[in-house]
Parts: C-alpha cells; structure tokens; sequence
C-alpha cells in the first residue's frame, strides 16, 4: 500500500523545495492534533483527498474493503493502513504525508491523539512549523484539547489553526462555533499563542476543507486549505550564527577530518573559528568531501560537511565549532522546559544523561522549578515531574557543554535526556549559566616552536601521561620518583607531577569538595597532557579518588593516557601512614580524607595494577617501563623519523 | 542546498551518528537501487570508504544479473563483502501465505547472521513511501532480541536525537534513507551517476521497479528504458512501487506480520 503520493515533491528538513524548473515553493512541515475521535484521521483522509494527492484506486479500493466487511466507508481508513490500527481504532504512531496547497509544500506529520501515545505525538510535533488542533463541535473542548494546546506552546510552535470539526452535528450552529471558538481562544492566548484561524468544518462531508460551502455561509474566515497555504516556513537557519557540532574526528588517511552537520550559520575554508567549550582558537584549512575534495564553496546550514584546522588541536565528539566572534556559552548548569514521558517521575537530586546534539553530560536535577499537567494545567506540587507531564527544571552538568537558548537558536537549544539508554524526556534551553569563561575570541594558542617528533627522536620515546592514583600512602609518589629517575638516565624526559605539590600553588585555591577535587584532577590532566602534547612524559601521582574525574583526565589527555593503579591494601597504607593522615583522620582532625571510609573508586580499566606491598619498587618500576613499551610510548630502537610525523 | 543535497545531509549525519554511537554495525546491501545510494552516501559520510561490512543475505535465488553487480561493485568499492546464505523454505513459519514464507527465509537468515557475526546495528535501506508498516518506522529502530519490532513500544525519537543502545544481544535497525522517495532515489542515482543493474530499465514493454527473489517479483508495464524516463514515469504512474511485489498482496497484513518478526 502506497500512503504517499509519488508525484508530491518530498520533504526537507526545513526551508524550501527546489522545482525542476528552478523556482522554489516554501515548505511547512505541520502537525494535527487533538482529543481522540475529534476527526485528525478524517480531517487528513478528507485533505489529501480534496488537493488530488491520493493514489489512483486507493479510494476504491478502500472503500471496497469497508463494504466486504459491512461497514461505512471512512476517510479515516485512508489513515489507518496498520491491522491493529484498524483493529482498535485509533492511529498508533507518527506517519509523514505530503500534500500541496497553492503555494506550499506541506509535510503533514500525522500524530495520534490517544493519551497512551503522548510521546508519539511529541515526536511529531516537535519538528512542525505550524500545528492544527481538533475540536469536536459536538464535545467542545476537552482534557486532551489543552494538553495539545500547551504541549505545542512548550514545543515553541507558535502557528497554530483551530479547526471545528463535525459541524454537522450541531446543526452547523453559529452560536455553537462562537463558544467553542472564544473557549480555546482564551485558552491559547493564555499561553502566549494566537490562533492563525479558527475554521468551522465537517470533515467527513468536506465543508470548511477546501471549499467555503453554503452550511457554513455565515462563516467568512480560510478553509482549512487557504490557512495551511498562509502558513510561514521556519527561519531561515542559515542566517543564525556558525554552530557546527562535532560528530566524530575520522582519521582514514592522512587528513584529521572533523566531521559534522551544520545546524545553522555557514562555513569556508580560512574561517577563523572557536572550538566550544574547551575555547580554542583555529582556522579552517580545508573542507573535505568526497568524490572530489576539497569545496571551495561556502557551506551552509543542513550541511553535513568535514572540515581540516591549520593547527593540531584536541577535538572531540560532542565539541561545538563556532565562528569566534559569536560562540555559544559554556556551561554547567542551566533551566530547561522538558516534557518527561518516563513511567518514573523525575525528581530532585536524579542522576540522569543529558544529550545536547552530540554532547552527552552527566547530569543532576538541581531543582524542579515547575510541575505542570498539561491536560489540568495546574501546578502540582514542585516535587517531581510524572509522565506525560511538563516541567522547568535546573539542570548541572558533569560535563561543560557549550549551548544557546532555544530562542536564539532553535537547533542548538534543545536537549533530550535519557534514562537506561532510552529518550525518557526532551525539552528546551530556557537560560544558560555561563561558566566563568568570557567568550574566548582573544585566545590564540601558540604552538611550540618543536614538532613533536623532534623530541620524540631525542628522548625516545612519545609524549605521555603516566597517571598513578590509589589510597593515601599506596606508593604513588615513591615509584612515581623511582620512574622518573629511571626515564631520565636513560635519557627521556619525564616531569613529574605530583597532586600535593600542586596543590601548593596552581590548586591552592580549591578545597576538598566534589567538585574541587574534580576540578583539582582536571587542571592536572590539562598540565600533563600540554607536557605529553610536547613529547614529555607527564608522571601524575594523584589520589585521584573519584572513577568519574579520571575519567574526564582520560578524555582530556586521549590517546596518551596511561593508567596505572596502585593497588596496595588499605590496612598496608594505613600502617605505613608516611605523612600522619591516617593518624589524623581517625582523630577527626583531618576532613575529607580519602582511605578511611569507602570513598574510593578504583579502577576497572588501568593500563597496570600495581600492589607494593608485594613488589619491590625496583621490580614496579620495571613493569610500568614494560608497559609503557608494549604500549608505544618508549622505542626500543630509533625510529624512522617519517613514521611519526 | 536543493532537495537533493538536504536529503543526502540528512542521511549523511544519520550514518556518522550510527558509526560513533554502535560497537559493531554492517551495511544490508540487497544490491537494489536503495542499498546501492546507501552505499554511495557511505562512502560520503565517510570521506571515500565505508568502514564497515556490506552484509548480503543470499537466498541464492536473486537475477544473475544482480550477482554480476555484487561481485563486480563489491570489488570496485573495496567493501568489506559478507555474504550469508538463507535457511531452506522447510525451515519457516509454514502459516504464511506462499510468497511471504518465501521471503521469511530472508529473515532467518538475518538473524543467523546476526547470531554469527555479533553485529549491534544493521543498517537497511528502507524508505517510509514503499509501505504503510515502513512510514510507521524510526530511523533507529529497535529490536528485541528474536530481531522482532513491537510497533506499539517504540522509543520516543525526536531533533535527529536517536536511541542507540540496544539491550544486550538485541541490535537496532538503522534506516539512513527512511525519507526518501522512490523519484529521490532515481534522482539522485542520475545526479551522481551511481551503477545500477539494467534490470530496472524497461525491455520489450516491462521493466522492475523493485527487484527481489526471481520467482516472486514480477516487471511492470513500462516503456521507460532509460533514468530519465523512470522519472517521467513515476510522476506519472499512480501504480505503487511494490506493486510487483507478490508478497505484499497475498492477504491484508501478510507484510505487517513479516516485518514484526523481523523482515526488513
């Protein structure tokens, strides 16, 4: 069965459609909605009809079938294709149709109105342009009229026609339409929405659909056809500002291609540009493609392009490229609007996945601000926010992310999140906290004068990150000093950074929260993986107890990450208590101390394990200078130069 | 950026987001007209090559001109070529009508290559304008672990934000052409000057719009001969694609069951 008519020229993800003859028609992607059995099905079997876009037979066909099984012909069957859908009744899951009015290309998105499938119609809707909400004339406006009506206002759908459907039930009333029309006015408009026209139709007969017939003489408005052909194509994405998020960095060959969609603004080679949220400054080399590379050409909003920078710089998926002078913010924390279709109720203090385009962060509900049930539309109490029910919410980040408010780019200021790897809820930026990072367009890294293959045929060896963690007083600092010399008499370069020390100076200004010791971790992975980017070995001893920040050292520092784990047992270290920190935490003068309690996250995935309460330290040594071998961070032999560059 | 150009952006980042969020995925390439594009717009999305296996699930009874293809191009495009063979007809839900049991073979075959190979996403080329199960679908559709869809239970999907983690053992199905059209298809087989096998053009009056086993699909009535002529052909015809599809006909839902179980 063929739903969709061959000759409709197809939808687009916005904007225009291209004509073969060269013009374009705008397109409007739109969305019914409405209460179960208000006529979506019929009013959509009724249009596709009424603008010729049916297939040839389909109608006969249809109707045959309804008269073999005894039943009167419907324009909703046209809809229905599914066997449960007939079975039950009602329309399951999103279906796109096109269809064309004078000037317009029109992409319905079929969405269902039956409670159960909310989250279907939130799928639907949340990429419309404009939306027509469904009211029986008969039952008025019900529950599921204004949960539609606020979910389209949530969702930033601001074009929205009201239709009045089976006016034949009411005797075509006047006074009928009026009320229902003033009802569902006041309502939208309460929400910030105007309706674009309120149309009285019988859907089943085709009054008020395409043509103004004489039942309906006193009304003077738009059919239901005029008001979708008045309806306004999205912005123009093209127009905003660069936001380039990075799906993935491919490295097939020789080129390091930063791979990604344009989601709005335009690209070229020589563009200056701001990798967010790290800050860093580059230029756009070149833009590949293929067959044949590289464009020359401007590349716009829509593109999924790859791209070259003139500099080596880390970047990673989730990483958004932005013209300098108009970067997103960057942050840890921000309010959103959400919609949440969970069985279970989100919550104050949950732990959930954020994803912002490719961006995926750890998150914590910091506060639930609202809790709305958009069918009451009463606040309930700001606890948690059930299924099928809306909210705002503040939002931190484990992660920094660099976003914008949906008002100012649509495409960047969403998010979903996820629970147990399923989109449990999506929602809009509302406000973003920016980070204590100015808009970076002063920064310009300066490259060190050597390659790193210079040194790298000096010392022999790569750049690394040696990174040890494990209790207070495992070893971490002994065998780090004992690698250190090692490396250096055999003529490399290690440097050795050791948490306390610095702690000393570049952290003396963080304590011993969470969020300090992350951010302690992360100031030693971004020192050692500058000293590893300059072919050093960058030997961290650092307690390091939490999995979450060792793994973001890990991110930051990439592939030359190495981790080892001192494994040495609790009771072993406490003995041993080298600096008296034992002896003081167990007295109560030492907070936050690390080793008495269960605060430590050892590691699941280390490069080595490492236990010195059985190994000497001579013998440790040799097996991190093993590992670091088979692991091509030391040469065995001198290298051919070539083959590192 | 015309149709074409947003159509190919859009499949483009779909197969990007299925390389970098799936372990282990493969390319179903049923050598026909769509897994053809799927393949080209691979290879755009990944600068030349495809990184990872093009997966065909052999009945053993396609046209001998597709099998020319599939070794000429598989070469050609240095893919990464798997080719799996189906089980016997006996060995399939003997409920089904004739030609659904046929093709039912394609789906155990599937799923003993799934079994094989550990793949956690597959990528088919299936379009939402062939069929009315097919325009219920999400682009990254998942599967229980039988390879089953449960159309009632599907993931929310919105803003090209996807669900990619199967559970384990289960695979997903990625659909990086799902919104496309047939007229999308030919048009942009022209524009690029993709290979295709004759068999669609017409001879003697016929030609296949879609191609399957041999002994279920039939040629339709047509005189175009040459992509050209397809596409004058399709703005025309109101004959849906399909229609030389046995399977699709034999009783109201016959498809809709072969697609819960698993069929593409």
């Amino acid at each position: 069965m063929n739903m969709i008519v061959t000759s409709a020229t197809p939808a687009t993800p916005n904007g225009t459609t291209s004509m073969p003859n060269g013009t374009t028609r705008p397109q409007v992607r739109i969305v019914i909605v409405g209460h179960v059995d208000h006529g979506k099905s019929t009013l959509v079997g009724r249009l596709l009809h009424e603008t010729g876009s049916l297939p040839e037979g389909k109608l006969e066909m249809l109707k045959a079938v309804s008269a073999r099984r005894g039943m009167p012909f419907e324009w909703s069957f046209l809809l229905d294709a599914l066997q449960t859908e007939r079975d039950q009744g009602i329309t399951i899951d999103t279906t796109q149709i096109r269809f064309r009015t004078n000037s317009r290309d029109i992409v319905l998105i079929d969405a269902p109105g039956h409670a159960e499938f909310l989250r279907n119609m939130i799928t639907g809707a949340s990429q419309a342009d404009g939306a027509v909400l469904i009211i029986d004339a008969l039952e008025g406006v019900r529950d599921q009229t204004r949960r539609h009506g606020y979910l389209l206002h949530l969702l930033g759908v601001k074009q929205v026609a009201i239709v009045v459907n089976k006016m034949d039930r009411v005797d075509f009333s006047a006074d009928r339409f009026k009320e229902i029309s003033d009802e569902i006015s006041a309502h939208l408009k309460g929400l910030g929405v105007t309706p674009t026209a309120v149309i009285p139709i019988s859907a089943r007969d085709g009054d008020g659909v395409a043509e103004r017939t004489d039942r309906i003489g006193w009304y003077k408005g738009p059919t239901v056809v005029e008001a979708l052909d008045r309806l306004e194509p999205a912005r123009p994405l093209e127009a905003l500002a660069l936001r380039l998020p990075v799906q993935a960095i491919y490295k097939f060959d020789d080129r390091r291609i930063v791979a990604g969609r344009i989601e709005s603004g335009s690209l070229k080679a020589g563009d200056e540009i701001v990798i967010m949220p790290a800050g860093k400054i580059a230029r756009i080399k070149t833009v590949e493609s293929w067959p044949v590379t590289p464009v020359a050409t401007r590349q716009g909003a829509g593109r999924s392009v790859g791209i070259t920078l003139d500099r080596e710089l880390f970047v990673e998926r989730g990483d958004i490229i932005a013209h300098a002078d108009a970067a997103p913010r960057e942050t840890r924390r921000l309010r959103a609007r959400i919609f949440w279709l969970h069985d279970k109720p989100l919550a104050k203090g949950d732990q959930l996945l954020v994803r912002c385009g490719p961006k995926e962060s750890r998150a914590t509900v910091v506060a639930i601000e609202k809790a709305v049930d958009p069918g009451e539309l009463e606040s309930s109490e700001n606890k948690a926010i059930g299924r099928n029910h809306v909210g705002e919410i503040d939002i931190s980040l484990s992660n920094p992310i660099a976003t914008d408010p949906y008002t100012e780019n649509p495409r960047t200021g969403r998010l979903v999140i996820e629970v147990s790897g399923r989109i449990a809820g999506g929602g809009l930026v509302l406000s973003v906290d920016a980070g204590q990072r100015a808009v970076p367009v002063d920064i310009v890294p300066v490259e060190s004068a050597l390659r790193p293959d210079e040194r790298s045929a000096r010392y022999q060896h790569n750049g690394a990150v040696v990174w040890l963690t494990g209790l207070p007083a495992s070893g971490k600092s002994t065998l780090a000093k004992a690698l250190e010399r090692r490396l250096f008499t055999d003529g490399g370069s290690p440097i050795l950074l050791d948490g306390d020390t610095l702690r000393a100076g570049l952290n003396g200004d963080l304590g011993f929260s969470a969020a300090d010791r992350s951010e302690n971790i992360r100031r030693l992975a971004e020192v050692a993986t500058h000293l590893a980017r300059n072919g050093h070995i960058a030997i961290v001893a650092a307690v390091s107890p939490a999995r979450e920040d060792r793994a973001t050292a890990r991110r930051i520092a990439d592939t030359t990450f190495r981790e080892i784990y001192v494994a040495t047992p609790a009771e072993v270290c406490e003995s041993r208590d080298p600096k008296g920190h034992y002896a003081k935490a167990r007295s109560g003068a030492l907070q936050s101390f690390t080793g008495i309690g269960n605060d430590y996250q050892p590691p699941q995935g280390a490069e080595l394990t490492i236990d010195t309460s059985t190994r000497s330290v001579a013998d440790a040594t040799d097996a991190i200078e093993q590992m670091l071998k088979a692991s091509g961070v030391l040469f065995d032999e001198v290298v051919d130069l070539a083959a590192n560059i | 950026m015309d149709h074409l150009d947003q159509l190919e952006a859009q499949s483009i980042f779909i197969f990007r987001d299925a390389f970098a969020r799936l372990k282990k995925i493969a390319l179903l390439w049923s050598l026909g007209k769509d897994s053809n594009v799927m393949i080209w717009l691979a290879r755009k999305a990944f600068f030349g090559r495809m990184p990872f296996p093009a997966l065909h699930v052999d009945t053993g009874k396609k046209f001998p001109e597709m099998y020319r293809f599939r070794d000429h191009y598989g070469k050609e495009w240095e893919l990464d070529l798997r080719v799996e063979p189906c089980p016997p007809i006996d060995a399939v839900d003997p409920t089904l009508p004739p030609a659904a049991r046929s093709a039912a073979r394609k789906t155990e075959g599937l799923k003993m290559a799934l079994a094989k190979f550990g793949f956690d996403g597959l990528i088919a080329g299936i379009r939402r304008d062939e069929e009315a199960t097919r325009a219920k679908e999400r682009v990254f559709s998942p599967r229980g672990l039988e390879g089953n869809w449960d159309v009632r239970d599907q993931p929310p999907e919105f803003w090209d934000h996807f669900n990619a983690s199967p559970p384990q053992g289960a695979h997903l199905r990625i659909h990086p052409i799902l919104h496309w059209t047939e007229a999308d298809i030919w048009a942009y087989t022209k524009r690029e000057n993709i290979p295709i096998i004759p068999l669609y053009l017409a001879k003697d009056g016929k030609r296949y719009r879609s191609l399957g086993d041999q002994d279920i699909t039939n040629p339709v009535a047509s005189t175009a001969s040459t992509i050209d002529e397809i596409l004058v052909e399709l703005e025309q015809t109101k004959v849906p694609e399909r229609a030389g599809r046995a399977l699709d006909h034999e009783t109201e839902d016959a498809f809709e069951r072969l697609r819960v179980a698993g069929y593409l």
